[in-house]
């Protein structure tokens, strides 16, 4: 029974992961340009990641899988933001500039 | 001469704290427990922590003594992290594509580099948020929606990882 449940919820997990990878491809096709097509990869980075390891951990079970699992999520969440940060500021050294409708800055510095 | 003695015991501290750390993560990930290969493992961490040495790691303040406080970050920005995901989904499902790109400039509130750098990745994590520079403890974040640059610039995040790295 607890079985059967662990196995369903880990697919729903899974499920939910493959939609925020579909969700992160389309956001990359559908939207503008360089800069605002980042921000749908990041869908794919993160929400995914987690849905899609959390469901790969309940089939793994209380294993040594599962702690190298983990290891892979640490490891993904640390590089993910810092290849995102180098493929952005690689754009912004080189000219790109960020189309914008507005710029705000933050509230001590407005003052 | 003592400040000197005192700051050398901590950085003693931090690196038998790391390389029981590095030795931990080595047995976790092999499984496997013949000597041979233990002494391997600890002949690789010996060495990591070196060079990391000669990197000037250990000079600066641990972030080992942000460990404790590092699961209710880790749990705020998970929170924010889901509610952010929802809000791009929506955005990029919607069929008009409701989309103002906005940039802004704010200051960081951590004054070390270690913290800037958590700052500025915890934001890149979130979806509709990407920092695209840092300097001088400024952060050029660019954002998908205006409404996602004003909750940015409205939450906690910047005084939370202040908190988290220099407290």
């Amino acid at each position: 029974m607890t079985e059967q449940l662990i196995d369903v919820l880990s697919w729903v997990l899974l499920t939910a992961g493959g939609f925020f990878v579909l969700v992160g491809g389309v956001g990359a096709l559908r939207l503008p340009n360089f800069y605002t097509r980042m921000h749908a990869a990041s869908v794919t980075d993160t929400m995914a990641t987690f849905l899609i390891l959390g469901g790969v951990m309940l089939q793994a079970g209380l294993s040594l899988a599962t702690i190298k699992l983990i290891a892979i999520l640490v490891f993904l969440l640390l590089t993910g933001p810092t290849a995102s940060y180098a493929l952005a500021n690689a754009a912004l050294l080189s000219g790109m500039k960020p189309d914008v409708c507005a710029t705000k800055k933050s509230k001590e510095q407005a003052e | 001469m003592q400040a000197k003695s005192s700051a050398q015991t901590a950085k003693a501290l931090a690196i038998v704290a790391w390389l029981v750390l590095l030795v931990m993560v080595w047995l976790l990930l092999s499984g496997l427990f013949k000597p041979l290969l233990i002494g391997l493992g600890l002949f690789s961490c010996v060495i990591t922590v070196y060079v990391v040495n000669r990197t000037g790691f250990f000079d600066q303040p641990s972030l080992l003594n942000a460990m404790p406080r590092m699961p209710k970050y880790m749990a705020y920005l998970f929170v924010d992290i889901v509610k952010s995901s929802i809000d791009v989904t929506r955005i990029v499902l919607n069929p008009k594509l409701p989309i103002s790109p906005t940039e802004i400039e704010m200051d960081a509130a951590p004054q070390g580099h270690v913290g800037q750098a958590i700052l500025g990745n915890s934001i890149t994590l979130s979806p509709g948020t990407v920092t695209i520079d840092v300097h001088q403890g400024k952060l050029r974040v660019h954002c998908l929606t205006q409404a996602g640059a004003d909750e940015l610039l409205n939450s906690k995040i910047n005084q939370r990882t202040a908190e988290l790295t220099e407290k």
